[in-house]
């Protein structure tokens, strides 16, 4: 203790007027350093907002549907094929809402999975420069078309010229729906599978073209194959995202929650019956209030295996090269 | 010395070549490949020598804005290849590729070697077993992989890789083949592999191979030519050119002064 | 050894005529690609083309000031925005005002701050995760945290807290990458003449990410302004005749934060409230509410791609 001091009076010129000058700057030190931990502090807690985010998301879905479960047995919940909670002889099977979630996503996957896909190799392979230049800034300009126009465009303008060729075809029905669905899709998976598909080093296209490959044969044998886990990445965010897609299906698609894989028909998904019930006016806390907690934590637990599993192959595209 | 009788099996002729961006990579290149002989281009990097190279399978055609001036004939066809009519693809089937860095492709093996003959439509099973084996072989790849023909080809070695497309390469039976050094990723015995494989070759085909590496072509090649900022310098037999160069710019290259 | 020759030249000449056959033939398949290709990318984009213009005819009548100026009304004729303008650009006011400082604040952490370890890891799940979950999963969120849990009611303000949750990981995605293009250089530059951290971050790394941070809040804004599974969810009403109360008053302290509180509807609401209804003259109304929202947000979202564009080809390091 007494070297240490020894030596600090020994460094410093040792004379008082120094000392004097020094104190005032540690002084300012310990405060800037002060400052400077309550600043990383607050940036923390910005930072930390996401965590709580989620943590409310899972919080809030759990607390609701343990409310919504003490009155349904999960078996119930899981097995009925009738979803009629606020009618006077109430069930509660969430598989019809499952089954029109389920079969508009598969129509707007059979439109935007192979549109989407040609384009991109499109895009990727075969258009110039330029043109690929103009044409995928329009992409991400129409991914943010807000899905509600989608929902009049289904409504209005799509399924009267389905009613056109098939006449039979109910104004409200999963066909049109899961049609405009995927053409909303299109650009979202044309954009990540291109992406996937540019990032295939070009030494490999010269390896292909070495060979005497056209370009047709160089985009299916070569470089699909190699971007394969970043396609079908695209793919499994967008089947997360028709999965929970609301306003199309809500304006469309119908409320009746029928248990039907018939595209021709209509009914309701767990996104439409959620809007269909905050619509009404429900008391806090009843049955029907719960029961679009219970149907929400459904679709989270949906589209959160979708993600996840949509982030690892992802992932894996990027580690490749 | 050159000999007079030996068949030439291409030429290039008045030889430029522009990049998209203007720059002339290529200037006035007349320079003939003898049949199942190998010919080196070497040179300081930026000379032109991978550029020249890759006019002769029309690589420079992926990319828009690359323009060739003058001729490469093939021989005994007497076909130019450069010229608009022909199609780079053709040209391509006529003449195969082997790149600096092994690039396989996200296939197994015997896909790997497969691919130039599927490309042309060839779905015989036999013949592509029989085809894929002779090219392994001649590759001399194939003992070394017989038992795993259908793994990945990204979990061989990287000489290896080479040798696969090589392999990949030869499995066409091109009249030419280009190497664009070769070597250069690949430690010391994966590279006395490769010369060795060059040389055997040649029984078989013409080999234009790029080097960086001056030991080498004096190693392998027959003919040499040295090249510098886009113009061939000089040309001749490869001892020729080691020993006794005409011109005073290559005894420097050659001699450790310059490059 | 010459007629050795010459029959080569013929195999070779021969092989060649194959080889070209067999060429022109495969090139009739790039062809055919090439056109289904074009055909799948205009499908795409003709379809939203025909989608813009169908809106933009069938809303075509009400294309005027009284649209703008008339509250919604049982008679669609008479029905106007002016409730549902006011109140979308309420919400994204408050929503503007949660979700920038908080994600830019998050995004400075996480890339100035954070330790890389798993406490980094999990906030950066989090974010990547959150930007998947679907809309209407915020609006649930926003129903039993904000409207029930915290008694904010259906207000301006919940709507905006909930579309500032939603919008926050574009913010701090874009804020990320925007920080990321710095060079290693500034910073090093900036610590060498004695700056602290939070003046190298101040002065320097949130000065020279602006324009990328920009692109994102108005990517993430124009989102906003689209989005209406959140807002229904929360229980919003469909048919306000009213104002919310002025933010500024004429008297001191000038400010008031009623409106925060007040019932309100936006425009997207308003355009799903008119498409519900049975009656035909409704849907007009929903066509022009619809043809307005796309011109905005397209208008947003361009101006953001143009300018990340921009930002791209300026940078000089």
């Amino acid at each position: 203790m007494m070297s240490a001091t020894n030596k600090v009076s020994k460094n410093s010129s040792s004379t008082t007027a120094s000392l004097t000058t020094v104190s005032p700057r540690l002084a300012k030190n310990v405060q800037r350093h002060f400052k400077e931990r309550v600043i990383e502090f607050i940036l923390m807690l910005a930072a930390l907002s996401a965590v709580f985010t989620t943590f409310a998301i899972v919080a809030i879905l759990l607390y609701e549907s343990l409310g919504f479960f003490k009155t349904v047995s999960i078996v119930e919940f899981f097995t009925s094929k009738e979803w009629t909670p606020l009618f006077e002889d109430a069930h509660y099977g969430i598989m019809p809402l499952v089954a029109g979630t389920l079969t508009t996503s598969a129509v707007a996957l059979a439109v935007a999975i192979p549109v989407g896909t040609i384009a991109a190799i499109y895009l990727s392979e075969f258009a110039s420069h330029r043109a690929r230049e103009i044409v995928k800034p329009i992409l991400e300009l129409l991914v943010g078309v807000p899905t509600i126009v989608f929902g009049y465009f289904a409504l209005l303008f799509v399924t009267p010229i389905l009613q056109k060729i098939y006449p039979e075809l109910p104004g409200f029905n999963m066909l049109s729906a899961g049609i405009v669905m995927g053409i909303m899709i299109i650009p979202y998976i044309a954009s990540i599978a291109e992406d996937a598909m540019r990032a295939v080093p070009m030494s490999m296209r010269e390896g292909s073209y070495a060979m005497g490959a056209t370009r047709f044969q160089t985009a299916i044998r070569v470089v699909t194959p190699a971007a394969v886990s970043g396609i079908v990445a695209a793919y499994i965010l967008g089947i997360s995202r028709a999965v929970g897609e609301t306003m199309v299906v809500a304006v469309a698609a119908g409320q009746q929650p029928t248990f039907t894989f018939d595209p021709t028909e209509g009914a309701a998904t767990i996104t439409a019956y959620i809007v269909q019930v905050a619509m009404g006016d429900l008391p806090h806390a009843s049955i029907g209030y719960q029961s679009i907690f219970a149907a929400g934590l459904v679709l989270f637990a949906m589209t959160l295996c979708f993600n996840i599993l949509g982030h690892i192959v992802r992932k894996k595209y990027r580690e490749q090269y | 010395m050159i000999n007079a009788t030996t068949p030439i099996k291409a030429e290039s002729k008045d030889l430029n070549f522009f990049y998209s961006n203007g720059t002339q990579a290529l200037k006035g290149i007349n320079m003939p490949l003898y049949e199942n002989k190998i010919t080196a281009l070497i040179g300081p990097s930026g000379c032109g020598k991978s550029t020249f190279l890759r006019c002769f399978n029309r690589m420079h055609d992926l990319y828009p804005g690359n323009r060739y001036e003058g001729q490469i004939i093939m021989h005994p066809d007497n076909t130019n290849i450069l010229e608009k009519g022909v199609d780079p693809i053709e040209v391509r089937m006529r003449i195969s590729m082997v790149f600096q860095k092994p690039n396989p492709f996200p296939k197994s093996i015997y896909e790997n070697v497969a691919y130039g003959l599927r490309v042309r439509g060839e779905s015989n099973k036999r013949l592509l077993d029989d085809k894929v084996e002779e090219a392994l072989k001649g590759a001399a790849l194939w003992n070394e992989v017989k038992d795993r023909l259908q793994d990945l080809a990204f979990n061989l070695s990287g000489g290896q890789q080479q040798r696969l497309c090589i392999a990949r390469a030869l499995a066409t039976d091109p009249e030419i083949m280009l190497f664009d050094e070769p070597t250069s990723a690949l430690d010391p015995i994966a590279t006395a592999n490769i010369e060795e494989l060059m040389s055997e070759l040649r029984n078989k085909l013409t080999i234009l191979v790029v080097t960086h590496n001056m030991q080498q072509a004096a190693r392998i090649s027959d003919y040499t030519a040295y090249m510098y900022l886009g113009d061939l310098i000089e040309y001749g037999d490869t001892d020729m050119i080691f020993t006794r160069p005409t011109r005073k710019e290559t005894e420097d290259y050659i001699t450790g002064k310059f490059g | 050894m010459n007629s050795n020759i010459q029959k080569n030249k013929a195999s070779v000449i021969e092989n060649l005529d194959a080889v070209r056959a067999m060429i022109k033939r495969h090139k009739r398949n790039d062809i055919l690609f090439a056109t289904i290709g074009l055909i799948a990318i205009m499908f795409g984009l003709l379809a939203l083309l025909t989608l813009f213009v169908d809106l933009v005819m069938d809303g075509y009548p009400r294309f005027n000031i009284q649209f703008f100026s008339d509250f919604p009304s049982r008679r669609a004729g008479s029905a106007g925005l002016l409730s549902a303008w006011v109140g979308s650009l309420l919400v994204m006011l408050v929503t503007f005002l949660t979700a920038v400082p908080i994600g830019v604040a998050a995004g400075l952490y996480l890339e100035e701050y954070a330790p890389k370890n798993w406490f980094s890891d999990l906030i950066e799940i989090n974010v990547s995760n959150l930007a998947g979950v679907p809309s209407i999963i915020y609006g649930l969120l926003a129903l039993g945290l904000f409207v029930y849990g915290l008694n904010l009611g259906q207000s301006i303000l919940t709507a905006g807290l909930t579309l500032g949750l939603l919008i926050l990981p574009i913010v701090i995605v874009s804020t990320r990458e925007a920080i990321r293009a710095i060079p290693i250089a500034i910073r090093e530059a900036a610590y060498a003449v004695g700056a602290t951290k939070w003046q190298v971050v101040k002065d320097h790394i949130v000065k020279y990410s602006q324009g990328g941070i920009l692109t994102g809040v108005i990517i993430g804004m124009s989102r906003a302004l689209g989005e209406t599974a959140p807002i229904i969810t929360i229980g919003a009403l469909t048919f306000i005749a009213f104002l919310p109360p002025s933010p500024i008053t004429t008297e001191v302290p000038f400010i008031n934060f009623e409106w925060l509180s007040s019932s309100f509807t936006v425009l997207p609401i308003q355009m799903f409230n008119w498409l519900s209804r049975p009656d035909h003259a409704f849907h007009i109304n929903a066509a022009a509410t619809g043809a307005i929202i796309i011109v905005v947000t397209l208008l947003m979202n361009g101006t953001a791609i143009w300018l990340r564009y921009k930002i791209r080809k300026n940078i000089k390091w």
